[in-house]
């Protein structure tokens, strides 16, 4: 799952970092919040823990064996935020001192295994243990639950990034320039060994771990419980933020059915569409501004890519960019409370 | 110990590899050569510029001609170029070279076939020039590329790497981190290695997968529980030594001649290979 160096494009690995650099701005912010003197030893140990759990082989059924990633189990342990740092720092030394997984693709390798993993592993987890009792069945088994279903999504996230090279990035005579295959090669073929291996590992480690701790280490699984950060995490994420997100993932995920209406949105038309529409003349001023501010992206048609594929392209550094900015601008305006 | 092995001679066997590869690069990143006297902070920048233009290069050759640039800086630092080479090309590119081999067909990449190594009424099988192309262009960007890293890395000595890594405008606070992670990460590799090797002395005859498997759960909770542990000590020692959250590092790099003439150097190079390969 560690992305070497030459199968993503440059410009794929600079959007990857883009993506994880807000995660890892807020989880210093987190874990400023939190003490930093002891927040910088835990961290640093359990990145330690988590670049050694990588290295043990695990007995499958069947005689075969398997590596774990540990991702899960760090979150779970510490909260994601603090997971999404030490995974980052076990992902640099591996990087730097091992040729394990790209230096340019490292934000892509965080962006899988750093920040996709520990918050869908910690949420389903927290999800299917909910209110439950330190010793109940339900933590182990929504920690191996988590572990699966964590693993499985970041390595599709892993195979779409693969799949998508060959759209976006050909030489003039058809050769893809870095990985070769298409999404409809790349997902099965990532998902097919993940689901059947890896995943397993995964689980297994989660969740016999948990289990084990439940027996002889039951304050370790209340680390999170304790970690102040929790507790300001909770304060801040309100009932109304919560459905704001909520009602945010939602547009997204309808945003391409704008891909099957056709036309032009109402009230969007450009010149040259209003005199298709049968409107005899142009306002004057209406021309005259018309060319006044060239799009970046005109009719968010990337050029030299399937339209719809752009569309997507467009909608997704569109949300982006809102994002960026959205977030710039409240923190100018909302003033930080003072650091501990 | 059979190349086979058990899960438990596997997890040895990768620890040790670990650790002899660490032990044997801080060797040769104390030797005297071209890339170890080279300020560690233009060799970030250098190296990072090298690899963009591997990444971005849309000529084969020019990505040939890159990593004729490795083995000659690799040859002038002192480092012997057959464990170099097959210190790179042995493990991922060699992998690579599998992902990359049915790219070579018409199946996953149509084009031009060079090769037909099957032709009937339903089916044809053939080898083309795109697939050619684009197998080599993956299999090459991502050797010279990891080639670059290592190459870095067996030059430099790890804590230099780090201070230098604050030219990129990291916090301070992750560097003692990264720094610090590296170092208790050689401890608890040594630990895992001594809980491998207890169980498999006291091992006689076969264990059930099951066993096994709860062996493994047991000693990652165990491992968990001592890191933890292990990070109170730490904290309670650097309080003790008056750690106030800052983070401070010892020593100033100063560029010489030198390292303006190679940085410089070794940046137009990189300039060079890009407005080229574009």
């Amino acid at each position: 799952m560690h992305i070497p160096d030459g199968y993503l494009s440059p410009a794929s690995c600079a959007v990857m970092y883009a993506a994880a650099t807000p995660f890892w701005y807020r989880a210093s912010q987190k874990v400023k919040w939190v003490l930093t003197a002891k927040m910088v030893p835990l961290i640093a140990l359990f990145a330690a823990f988590s670049f050694v759990i990588m290295m043990f082989n695990v007995p499958l059924p069947g005689g075969t064996t398997g590596h774990a990633v540990g991702s899960t189990l760090v979150a779970i342990i510490l909260g994601p935020w603090a997971a999404v740092i030490a995974i980052s720092v076990a992902l640099a030394i591996q990087a730097l001192c091992f040729g394990d997984g790209g230096i340019l693709a490292f934000g892509a390798n965080c962006f899988n295994m750093a920040v996709v993993m520990p918050f869908v592993g910690y949420y389903i987890y927290r999800w299917i243990s909910g209110r439950s009792e330190l010793a109940s069945l339900r933590r182990p088994i929504g920690a191996a639950i988590a572990g699966y279903v964590a693993l499985s999504i970041a390595a599709l996230f892993t195979a779409v990034e693969f799949g998508l090279q060959p759209y976006l990035f050909k030489a003039a005579d058809g050769t893809p320039l870095y990985a070769p295959y298409g999404l409809s090669v790349a997902i099965p073929a990532m998902m097919g060994p993940h689901l059947l291996v890896a995943s397993v590992v995964e689980a297994l480690v989660t969740g016999s771990v948990i289990a084990y701790l439940q027996r002889v280490n039951q304050p370790l699984l209340m680390l999170t419980t304790e970690l102040p950060a929790e507790a300001r995490e909770r304060a801040v994420a309100s009932p109304r933020t919560r459905i704001l997100w909520i009602g945010l993932a939602i547009l997204i995920t309808l945003a391409p059915l704008g891909l099957l209406a056709p036309g032009t949105a109402w009230g969007e038309w450009g010149g040259e569409e209003l005199r298709e529409l049968g409107l005899g003349f142009i306002p004057q001023g209406l021309e005259r501004l018309g060319g006044i501010w060239p799009a970046p992206i005109p009719d968010y048609e990337v050029p030299g890519l399937n339209a719809n594929l752009g569309y997507i392209l467009s909608a997704v550094v569109g949300i982006v960019l809102v994002s960026l900015v959205t977030w710039l601008v409240s923190r100018m305006v909302v003033r930080q409370p003072t650091e501990i | 110990m059979s190349a086979r092995g058990g899960f438990i001679e596997r997890s040895i066997a990768d620890i040790a590899a670990t650790l002899e590869e660490a032990i044997f690069s801080e060797e040769l990143a104390r030797k005297e050569g071209l890339l170890q006297n080279l300020d560690p902070r233009v060799k970030v920048i250098t190296f990072l510029a090298l690899l963009l233009a591997v990444s971005l290069s849309k000529g084969l050759l020019i990505i040939v001609a890159l990593y004729f640039l490795t083995l000659l800086l690799a040859w002038r630092s002192r480092i012997p170029l057959g464990f170099f080479i097959k210190r790179v090309w042995l493990v991922i590119p060699f992998f690579t070279g599998l992902v990359a081999l049915p790219a070579l067909f018409n199946i996953f990449t149509p084009g031009e076939p060079i090769v037909t190594l099957w032709q009937s009424d339903r089916f044809h099988l053939a080898i083309t020039m795109q697939g050619l192309r684009t197998a080599t262009f993956l299999v090459l960007r991502v050797g010279v590329s990891v080639s670059l890293a290592v190459l870095s890395v067996l030059t430099t000595p790890w804590a230099t790497l780090l201070k230098a890594l604050r030219i990129l405008h990291l916090p301070q606070v992750f560097i003692l981190i990264l720094g610090m992670a590296y170092r208790y990460a050689f401890l608890l590799l040594h630990t895992a290695n001594s809980m491998f090797l207890a169980r498999q002395s006291r091992t006689v005859g076969q264990m059930t997968s099951g066993e096994n498997r709860r062996w493994i759960a047991a000693s990652a909770s165990t491992l968990l529980a001592k890191s933890y542990h292990l990070s109170q000590g730490v904290y309670l020692a650097m309080l003790s030594r008056g750690f106030q959250g800052e983070a401070q590092m010892l020593g100033t790099f100063r560029l010489k001649p030198s390292d303006w003439l190679w940085g410089g150097t070794l940046l137009a190079l990189a300039l060079l290979a890009v407005l080229m390969g574009t």
